[in-house]
């Protein structure tokens, strides 16, 4: 049980981390369909630095600095020449599925040790959970420092309040003279660098080496996790542990030979995000600050 | 006048180069112009990397005779049609479309261009211009069956597959009569991918095999992600298309190695001397070429991290199916509900093979679907 556990939450870190990412990109009015792309590249450049400097900690930088990289790409087309964010987006993730597959192709083949566990002491012996909680690796620690801080930052903070007064309405927060397009610029990049750490885990941790395309359209579930947890950070945690428990628990079934066709489990993530669609968009006539309302929409205003 | 003549002159000069390159670029060797379609890229690691080793041999072989021309990352479905009636447009004689998914888009296309030979990989409908090559991979899974059974200690094994289809079906039953030759006690479980590539998931399914107390692992999917966490966690298995053991030194037991190459080099040599064909098997068998060990399109690679007497009965089983002795789907063959398929004394044809929807005995569960 333990180890499925374990099976599980590895599985859910690359959706939390792109998630949370693109969650905060959004709350600033940023649509960006680039996440897989984003992700890939963090995978690609992972690993080429583990590779280079024979140690996975570079892997979790050269992730993070390789989405933040994609990132500045698209944001300087949607925030500076105000490109379309949808077509962008969808056109960042072609052209990273492309650029990685390049800079991969001499990456094929080879292996690269994994990021160690972490035990935290004394915690790590507790029976049951402490395995489980408490002997992970850096990443899926800093993965629930990054929900906590984000949690709080959009909460609590100056800046974070006004990065979802830009995501709600441009137009105001201009006028009372805070920098859109710069605040977005920020946001972005900082889903860049969650993507790309998410991307970076995959061949860190679960994987250690490089496939071409490795990320398999984990970027599109993340997308579809932000909606689900309807913008707000810590949903996103029971949503990626959702997805990925369910993710386990059909291959539990087929391995057990329960009686559930594994088509159907495989079709359950979609639908919870589909039934979670629907009930924000029936409460959007009660409350609409769900969404962002600024979301998608290109700001033209001069800074 | 002078500047105006050295003017006539260059113009002359370029007409006559222009002239002459293409007068011999007329009359020079005309290679013939091969294309493939690629289902993922070389870099895979797995299937199309053994296709890209295959393009290489016939780049090999025929040197300057032949113009290759590679389409990669081509999803199953109309894109593929394009793409192949774009190859055929461009005047490739002979196009190779290297995956199961490419059937129909090749057998569309070929209807348009008649005068361009096809040769679809994996498929089991041809038509007067489309030929198939495939194969036989469950020789390979038979052997895998045997190290398996002698290899486990917790008589579980842990075999991920793709889809459904007869294909994997054949292996699964393959590698069960390989176990059960040497190991009555030792069952299969299956967990579908529903996928032939992803990684992350292959190695989720491994991870979940072994925590339900899988200790060798089989795998029908694309990616070395099954090997690498066998390797992680102490568990071994085979290796799928291509020679694994670089990901896993410590797991890989053996792996099935595809061999395009002669087969690729034998229908391109039939074209170039007009000798190309179809076959003449039935039309839902599975082609004219489906070679295996004995042809050498299955390569078995060195048997590693194995005590010697399990190699020697690895090498035994090798044997058997390269001479003809051991016939993998004789007879008595029993289904995993208990209903006989065939009796002794009797052997399932390919065509047989072909329509497998069910278990052998020493598989968990039902096939799905």
């Amino acid at each position: 049980m333990e180890a499925l556990i374990l099976t599980i939450i590895a599985t859910s870190i690359p959706l939390l981390l792109a998630a949370i990412g693109e969650l905060i990109a959004e709350k600033s009015g940023i649509l960006n369909l680039g996440v897989e792309g984003m992700m890939l590249s963090g995978a690609v450049g992972a690993l080429g630095a583990v590779l280079w400097l024979e140690n996975p900690y570079y892997g979790i930088i050269a992730g993070a600095l390789s989405g933040v990289l994609m990132a500045s790409i698209f944001s300087a087309f949607t925030i500076n020449f105000m490109t379309n964010q949808v077509a962008t987006g969808l056109g960042l993730t072609i052209f990273a599925t492309g650029l990685t597959g390049l800079a991969g192709a001499p990456l094929v083949g080879k292996t690269i040790p994994s990021l160690p566990k972490i035990e935290i002491f004394l915690l790590s012996d507790i029976p049951l959970f402490g395995n489980i909680l408490f002997k992970q690796d850096f990443v899926a620690y800093l993965s629930i420092a990054i929900i906590i801080f984000t949690s709080l930052f959009l909460k609590y903070s100056k800046s974070g309040i006004i990065l979802r007064a830009v995501g709600d309405d441009h137009q105001s927060a201009h006028s009372v003279g805070y920098p859109v397009k710069k605040i977005r610029w920020y946001a972005t990049c900082f889903g860049g660098m969650c993507a790309g750490i998410g991307g970076a885990y995959i061949p860190l941790v679960l994987t250690p080496h490089w496939s071409e395309g490795m990320t398999a359209g984990r970027g599109w579930i993340a997308l579809a996790l932000v909606v689900f947890a309807s913008w707000i950070p810590w949903r996103i945690i029971v949503g990626a542990l959702i997805f990925g428990g369910i993710t386990i628990a059909q291959l539990v079934g087929q391995a057990r030979g329960w009686a559930i066709p594994s088509q159907l489990l495989s079709m359950m993530p979609y639908i919870a995000t589909i039934i979670a669609l629907t009930m924000i968009s029936g409460r959007l006539s009660k409350n609409n600050s769900v969404v962002p309302s600024s979301l998608g929409k290109p700001f033209f205003g001069s800074q | 006048m002078i500047k105006f003549s050295m003017r006539i002159f260059s113009l002359i000069a370029i007409s006559i180069s222009v002239l002459f390159f293409g007068i011999s670029s007329a009359f020079a060797e005309n290679p013939t112009k091969v294309g493939f379609v690629y289902l993922t890229t070389p870099g895979d690691h797995g299937w199309t990397y053994a296709h890209e080793l295959g393009k290489k041999m016939v780049e090999k072989r025929f040197g300057k005779d032949v113009k290759v021309s590679v389409v990669e990352n081509v999803p199953e479905g109309p894109d593929a049609t394009r793409v192949i009636r774009e190859l055929a447009k461009q005047g490739n004689e002979i196009i190779f479309t290297t995956s199961f998914g490419y059937m129909e888009p090749t057998l569309k296309v070929a209807k348009e261009f008649p005068n361009v030979k096809f040769e679809h990989i994996t498929g089991y409908k041809r038509s007067k211009n489309v030929a198939t090559g495939n194969i036989r991979f469950y020789e390979g899974r038979y052997i895998q069956g045997v190290v398996a059974g002698l290899m486990t200690k917790t008589n579980k094994i842990g075999y991920i597959g793709a889809y459904p289809i007869a294909e994997v079906i054949m292996g699964i039953n393959a590698f069960a009569q390989g176990l059960k030759s040497v190991n009555k006690d030792a069952s299969i479980s299956v967990i579908w991918a529903n996928t032939w590539y992803d990684p992350v998931k292959e190695a989720d399914a491994a991870k979940v095999h072994i925590a339900e107390g899988a200790d060798v692992l089989a795998q029908h999917t694309d990616s070395p992600a099954m090997l690498q966490i066998a390797e992680k966690n102490g568990a071994m298995g085979f290796g799928q298309s291509t020679d694994m053991s670089a990901f896993a030194p410590k797991a890989q037991l053996f792996a099935s190695i595809n061999n395009w190459g002669p087969y690729y080099i034998k229908k391109i040599e039939e074209l170039r001397n007009g000798k190309w064909n179809t076959g003449d098997s039935p039309n839902h068998w599975p082609g004219n070429v489906w070679g295996g060990i004995k042809s050498d399109m299955l390569v078995i690679s060195k048997f590693q991290n194995m005590p010697a007497n399990v190699a020697q009965k690895a090498q035994e089983a090798l044997d058997g199916i390269k001479t003809g002795k051991i016939n993998i789907f004789a007879g008595p063959l029993i289904d995993n509900t208990g209903k006989e398929i065939i009796p002794a004394g009797k052997a399932l044809d390919d065509g047989a093979l072909w329509g497998m929807n069910y278990y052998l005995q020493g598989v968990n569960g039902k096939v799905p679907g």
